[in-house]
């Protein structure tokens, strides 16, 4: 297999294991908090290295995870408060998380194979050249089999809690009262986020995850009116933007999580003009179309 | 340990960047008490980060690291970005933080694209382009200082100038235009406003960070006041106390970056402020709550014997 | 025929952060009966719903159900207890169709993990008829007007096949062919022996609407059948200004 197949194989893994979660942060629109999210999980990363002392432990995997849950957690509990604004919670939370994460990183930078850059930008291009050996076995890049172990978790949450989290994301109060906690949902959904965020971040960055699961979902919406469709669409879209972005970064000579980060923000965009059901020509063109309509009658009338 | 923070205060560099971040600080305090009140602190984040193409398109134009150009290659994309994501949100069923968190990364990935690529071309080294992504506030000039002191200074002015207007469009936007002010021309000046304090933070505390000095003095301050112009002040001095307390710590420390030091010292007095408030705080809160708790059994219990009687 | 009470709430008060909304309340509603709770803005009724609906846990106080002759508390009777939160709630532009939503109304039998069947769909698809909107099923929930979908809200209560319905201003802000589509469907509920709950705002329709009524305000003022307690002492006593909390003003 050929670098570059291998790179755009986990590319495509690791965009569809972030866009499914994503169909439902779209559809909720706490995207911001998922920004949070992936942003503080850096300082999950930190904590449960100096535990553990190896950077491929599944340990870290779970401290890291935790942390992002426990973001979540503060964030609410400060929105809780009505102290400040909700985006001001958000505001406060992840840059101190961020920050303590970056003051280990660098005043251990020696001991840690962790770098800022690593970290917030992660590099596909390595992504191969990390392999994942099991009792002496090579199986694979360790990116690409881990985020694919994502992948699964994530689809079978989904598909197993399906009908919950429609129910719960379109109508809280409704589903609370028959019996489906919208607050147990949504902190699993969360869990697979902040698991999916810690998952990425050596090969996308965290910074560049929420773009991930944000794009591919929001471009989906933008194009149909179901949600079984928008799921597929999503899947569809995170497969075709990693696809193209790591072909035009190799072209360019330039990073790929980048490159693929600004295909999605532009498939999107395009979406988002020439929707046929959604888009901004369209609604540009039918409140034209009503306010001629509503004119005409009132020449009528007069 | 005195003698150490003494010997520090005298020194040149350090006084150049305590000045510099402190009144960086100040300045976020002052402008992000506005953008925070009026529920727009999450733009700021967007702002910044969707700054990084516009930093590398300039570089890429003038081949140079000239100050100038590239905060204004920041502030026009991030002004692009800005414009997209209110047209996102506003002209379709699009929610608002779903366009900030597509814009945001979309953004910052162009950014990393086109620094990629310089780094990839010759002059890698000499672009140091990087340094807007974590901030370096040690590496700050004396020509930085009195850039942001300069800006500072119009911006305060403008601040006093149109208070009421400012006051008026934070809390009521429409209350504003029906006294006959022109609400695009405030709304203007307070974006280009927020604009230029995240472009000046930049190269300090860098893209990811430069948000939490808009939200953080903003949020410690509301906690001790209901006063506008109380607030604004406290911000400044949270904001300015928070930049020199953070250069000092990284500057004592060994290999403690200063942007997040700064953030760290700045979440300490949001914290406080969120748990102590002597009104509003936390601490305050549950000890009503526990009387008003209180009361209402005790009038329950009146009641109840009332009946029984 | 002996009154039969479908649920008997037993000196309730409910607080938000320690500030009572709902004082010391005692009523009943009677099964079988269509009552409307009427009481101004902020007066609690909303607050009354959701914690008989187990959302707000009381400072004190008790509600009992009856369904089917059983007495039970709202966990055991969850299945038989149908909502219809304020349609406002809700995002409309979430991608479903008009039977997507109708469907969610079985979800509650069906419990965790299950996936809803043919069954179902029939039901829900029933349940379209009646509020008539059968050729709705595919519609997109965007596209509804609002009197539209506060039907579809009633056809998804109706696809619960519960005992006791309770919905919150479901009249407000739709059109008169709606209102009557819903009252007349609350009506044949009745008729079924079903109790209906309404969070109602228009004091002129409450004589012709409904068989009991509830006086709120922060604390239940007066509650029973139309011709006793539909007075006008009772409706000047609920919207006076300056009523006070805690005075423990006799019904």
């Amino acid at each position: 297999m050929s670098i570059i197949t291998e790179i755009t194989l986990i590319a495509v893994v690791v965009s569809i294991a972030c866009a499914l979660p994503g169909v439902f942060l779209v559809l909720r629109g706490t995207t911001m908090v998922s920004d949070a999210i992936t942003h503080t999980v850096l300082l999950g990363i930190v904590i449960a290295f100096f535990v553990t002392r190896d950077l491929n432990s599944p340990l870290l995997l779970v401290g890291a995870t935790l942390t992002g849950v426990f973001t979540v957690w503060a964030i609410e509990a400060l929105q809780r408060t009505k102290l400040l604004g909700d985006d001001a919670a958000i505001g406060v939370v992840f840059p101190l998380f961020f920050s303590v994460a970056i003051i280990l990183i660098t005043r251990y930078t020696g001991d840690i194979h962790l770098d800022q850059d690593t970290v917030l930008m992660g590099e596909l291009a390595f992504a191969p050249f990390r392999r994942l050996t099991i009792f002496g076995v090579d199986v694979g890049a360790r990116a690409f089999v881990t985020m694919l172990v994502i992948l699964f978790i994530n689809a079978g949450f989904i598909g197993l809690f399906y009908k919950e989290l429609k129910v719960t994301t379109f109508d809280a109060a409704f589903a609370a009262a028959i019996g489906f906690s919208p607050a147990l949902i949504y902190y699993g959904l969360m869990t697979l986020v902040s698991l999916t965020a810690v998952g990425a971040y050596d090969s996308v960055g965290s910074i560049l995850v929420v773009g991930f699961m944000v794009g591919p979902g929001l471009t989906a919406y933008l194009l149909t009116h179901e949600l079984k469709k928008m799921i597929g669409l999503a899947v569809l879209f995170a497969s075709i933007n990693s696809i193209i972005g790591v072909r035009l970064a190799f072209a360019l000579d330039s990073s790929i999580a980048g490159m693929i980060a600004v295909v999605t923000g532009t498939v999107c965009l395009i979406a988002f003009l020439f929707s046929p059901k959604k888009g901004l020509i369209k609604n540009t063109l039918t409140r034209r179309r009503e306010r001629e309509a509503f004119d005409r009658k009132i020449n009528e009338i007069n | 340990m005195w003698n150490q923070i003494l010997t520090l205060f005298s020194d040149y560099t350090f006084q150049i960047v305590a000045l510099g971040t402190g009144f960086l600080g100040l300045l976020s305090g002052v402008i992000g008490t506005f953008a925070t009140l009026k529920k727009e602190s999450l733009l700021g984040d967007a702002l910044s980060h969707s700054a990084l193409p516009g930093i590398g398109i300039g570089f890429l134009l003038v081949q140079s690291k000239e100050l100038i150009v590239l905060l204004a290659g920041a502030a026009i994309s991030g002004l692009i970005a800005t414009g997209l994501i209110h047209l996102m949100s506003r002209k379709t069923s699009i929610k608002f933080d779903n366009a900030l968190s597509l814009i945001l990364s979309s953004f910052f990935g162009l950014g990393l694209v086109i620094m990629t690529h310089i780094q990839g071309s010759s002059n890698a080294q000499q672009a140091g382009l990087d340094s807007f992504i974590f901030g370096q506030a040690s590496a700050m000039l004396i020509r930085d200082v009195r850039l942001i002191a300069i800006v500072a200074v119009i911006i305060l002015l403008l601040v006093c100038l149109f208070w009421k207007e400012f006051k008026l469009f934070t809390f009521d936007p429409d209350f504003g235009r029906t006294l006959g002010f022109s609400e695009r021309v405030v709304a203007l000046t307070m974006s280009t406003m927020i604009v230029l304090t995240i472009i000046l933070g930049l190269e300090s505390v860098g893209v990811i960070l430069v948000s939490a000095l808009l939200i953080g003095p903003a949020v410690a301050a509301r906690q001790w006041s209901n006063r506008l112009s109380v607030v604004v002040i406290m911000a400044g001095v949270i904001g300015f106390i928070s930049g020199i307390s953070g250069t000092l710590i990284s500057s004592i420390g060994t290999r403690i970056p200063t942007g997040p030091s700064i953030v760290v010292v700045l979440s300490g007095f949001v914290l406080i402020s969120l748990f102590f408030s002597p009104k509003r705080g936390i601490i305050a809160k549950q000890s009503a709550y526990r009387k008003q708790k209180k009361s209402i059994e005790q009038q329950l219990q009146v009641l109840k014997e009332g009946q029984g009687k | 025929m002996p009154q039969q009470t479908a649920i008997e709430i037993d000196q309730l008060t409910v607080a938000y952060d320690a500030k009572p909304v709902l004082w010391n309340t005692s009523l009943s509603f009677r099964a079988g009966k269509l009552t409307a709770i009427v009481g101004p803005n902020g007066a609690g009724k909303s607050t009354l719903i959701k914690t008989m609906l187990d959302f707000i846990k009381p400072v004190t106080g008790e509600i009992q159900y009856t369904v089917r002759g059983q007495s039970a508390t709202y966990k055991e009777v969850k299945n038989h207890i149908a909502y219809v939160p304020q349609n406002s709630s809700v995002d409309w532009d979430f991608p479903a169709t008009v039977l997507d939503v109708v469907l969610m109304g079985r979800y509650g039998k069906l419990g965790w993990f299950k996936r809803t069947g043919k069954k179902d769909r029939a039901i829900a698809k029933d349940m379209l008829n009646k509020v008539g909107m059968p050729s709705f099923a595919n519609r997109q929930i965007s596209q509804l007007s609002g009197g539209q979908r506060q039907r579809v809200f009633l056809a998804r209560a109706l696809a619960q096949e519960a005992d006791i319905y309770m919905l919150d201003e479901p009249l407000a802000g739709v059109d008169i062919k709606t209102e009557g589509i819903i009252m007349d469907l609350l009506r044949e509920l009745t008729r079924q022996n079903k109790t209906v709950i309404v969070v109602h705002h228009d004091l002129q329709t409450v004589e012709e609407y409904f068989d009991d009524v509830v006086f709120i305000n922060q604390e239940a003022l007066s509650s029973g059948p139309i011709a006793q307690v539909f007075t006008k002492e009772n409706i000047d006593e609920t919207y006076r200004q300056d009523r006070n909390l805690g005075e423990g003003e006799d019904a």
